[in-house]
């Protein structure tokens, strides 16, 4: 898992899209940037689930979870005490932090490894899930809807979507700038070696269950930011479209297409698979399910004739293309 | 609350334990000897119900009559997808066939609202209204044939994996698939063949639970995360304790709608879930290791 780093010539093929991003609102129409936005947004989930399964082998099946925590804190305190949701995502953050820093104390703490931790945190998302659906304070079934500000910048409300753009646009640089600074951090080595073999890990003196749990709460931190910007961009939640188990799965598929426990892993996954989630459902708009079934084939495809994800192919051809 | 509440939650509970029981025992022989977590489990129920549905509505064949057609069908299935799909990944790590079977999930999941649409669709048999009533409980008589059914279903498997040559051959891949081989056992056959059955018991739990409730293309997630929280429960690979942990949830459930609200039931499943992995994650029973 040794990576070169990357040379001068990288940069610079980094730099051309990042400039076309940055003044992509000034000539896209809004379903184009409706589309990045997407492109970004699930980019920066999936990179904090990254940071959890893709670097550390944890396997979360229910990260809905953290994302409905930030969303129904933020969105709460907006809607009952009119704090805005620049301070509500925040407090967000540390709910999630708690309750990610509780599931994986207690998962951890009782040695929950492999299939048997994915399936207790796609039941503690189902907890929440069915809990919130039955709380009348937050809106039970009908869910939470954001009272409307019009153009409110401070409330994070915005009329047109450039300013979600941008918002989602760093949101993502941001995750990226985070996995990179941890692959190259003695906790990014420590977070491989325990997916590599925890056993050996725990044998060199490495605190498994420590590092594990840190990964845990901050993938949930970061997690919760995103729920607050889904809140605000569709100024609606309920418990079916942020708890949900389809929600976890939209998170992790990025991850698993571009290519696991890699900074660019998510953002290609999410560059492939977004557009095309967009594109098949307004072709099939009519016949729901089309989309769906497509990703089921693509994963199905990506496990047995990619299970590394698109990500190797890709560096090698990069590295071919620095080295010319 | 009153004790008749009570009782009929109590009975109620255990018919349709003896439902969970028949998903999770296909669910737990195909973890216990592939060592597969299938999440696609509740789709085969899902699919298992549409089929009966089409026969019942189109065809015009009887319900119970379709078993003799659902079970033959994803047997076939299930060895086909065994064949094409899970062979690839038997080798791969945990997380991939995870991953795997949650594509299957999603396909099969998505092609039942593509082809058949999102509306519920129940059948009407002529002796789905007939109750039969014992002192203050009332059950209708399609759920005690659906439980009748469950535990013949699993007595026969039981008997068939302790008898018979190819039962003996499933539970020695299924402890030791290595030590199998070496024995002569044609160990992808049996892959296959276990497969296969535990895809029939899905297909076949689907067709009895037809009469009771409806189908939509969403049921299969419900039933598999159950069959899971069973399958946990009873210990992985163990079918005594796959048939004890379905009455055990069984129970839970319907008592749990009738203390609390129905929309709360599901919640004491997972609670139970949870605990159980935490505390005795090889189940109560104990299990084979995966």
């Amino acid at each position: 898992m040794t990576m070169s780093s990357p040379g001068k010539k990288l940069y610079t093929v980094l730099i051309v899209p990042l400039i076309i991003f940055l003044v992509l609102p000034i000539f896209a129409g809004s379903y184009l940037l409706h589309i990045m936005i997407f492109i970004f947004f699930y980019a920066y989930l999936s990179q904090c689930w990254n940071i959890l399964s893709g670097y550390t082998g944890q396997f979360s099946l229910g990260h809905a979870a953290f994302l409905g925590v930030g969303a129904y804190t933020s969105s709460f305190l907006f809607s009952q005490y009119s704090l805005t949701p620049w301070v509500g995502m925040f407090i967000g953050a540390l709910v999630s932090l708690c309750v990610g820093l509780f599931i994986g104390h207690i998962c951890f703490r009782f040695g929950l490894k492999g299939a048997f931790f994915a399936l207790a945190t796609m039941a503690f998302a189902e907890i929440l899930r069915i809990l919130f659906l039955n709380l009348p304070s937050m809106g039970g079934a009908q869910g939470l809807l954001l009272p409307l500000r019009g153009n409110a910048p401070l409330l994070y409300q915005f009329e047109g979507k450039a300013p979600f753009y941008y918002i989602a646009l760093i949101m993502m640089l941001v995750s990226v700038a985070v996995a990179y600074a941890i692959e190259r951090s003695k906790t990014g080595f420590y977070f491989k070696a325990i997916h590599q073999n925890e056993e050996s890990a725990e044998a060199l003196g490495v605190d498994t269950k420590k590092y594990k749990v840190i990964a845990v709460g901050l993938s949930a931190a970061m997690t919760a930011f995103g729920g607050t910007f889904f809140a605000q961009y569709f100024m609606y939640i309920q418990p079916d479209n942020t708890y949900s188990t389809f929600v976890s799965f939209d998170i992790m598929l990025r991850s698993i297409i571009g290519g696991m426990g890699t900074v660019a892993g998510p953002v290609i996954g999410s560059f492939i698979l977004t557009p095309l989630a967009e594109i098949t459902r307004s072709f099939l708009g009519g016949k729901s399910g089309a989309h769906l079934m497509i990703y089921g084939l693509i994963l199905m495809a990506v496990c047995i004739f990619l299970p590394q994800g698109v990500y190797p192919g890709i560096k090698k051809w990069l590295t071919r293309f620095q080295s010319e | 609350m009153n004790l008749d509440t009570i009782f009929q939650a109590l009975v109620s509970g255990i018919l349709t334990g003896g439902l969970f029981a028949l998903v999770a025992i296909g669910l737990t022989m195909i973890l216990g000897v592939l060592k597969i977590v299938n999440f696609a489990h509740g789709e085969f129920l899902m699919l298992g119900m549409y089929l009966t549905y089409y026969c019942y509505n189109v065809l015009g064949i009887d319900p119970y009559l379709c078993l003799l057609i659902s079970i033959p069908i994803f047997f076939l299935f299930g060895v086909a997808i065994q064949r094409i799909l899970i062979n690839p990944v038997l080798k791969s790590p945990m997380e991939i066939q995870i991953l795997l079977t949650l594509g299957l999930f999603f396909f099969l999941q998505n092609a039942a609202l593509f082809f058949f649409g999102p509306y519920l669709k129940s059948i009407k048999t002529g002796y789905a209204r007939a109750i039969i009533s014992i002192g203050s409980v009332n059950f209708s008589s399609t759920k005690l044939i659906m439980f009748l059914f469950s535990i013949a279903f699993t007595l026969v498997l039981y008997v068939f994996l302790k008898k018979s040559d190819l039962g003996k051959a499933i539970r020695a891949c299924s402890e030791d698939s290595y030590g199998a081989m070496l024995v002569g056992i044609n160990v992808r056959n049996v892959y296959m063949i276990a497969f296969g059955i535990g895809t029939a018991c899905a297909g076949a739990a689907g067709t009895l639970l037809m009469p009771v409730y409806y189908v939509d293309p969403y049921i299969g997630l419900t039933f598999v995360m159950t069959a899971f929280v069973v399958v946990v429960l009873g210990g992985m690979g163990n079918y005594i304790g796959a048939l004890v942990g379905g009455f055990i949830i069984g129970l839970t459930e319907s008592l749990g709608a009738a203390l609390f609200t129905a929309s709360l039931k599901q919640l004491a499943t997972f609670v139970i879930f949870i605990l159980i992995l935490l505390l005795r994650p090889t189940g109560l029973f104990g299990a084979r290791r995966m």
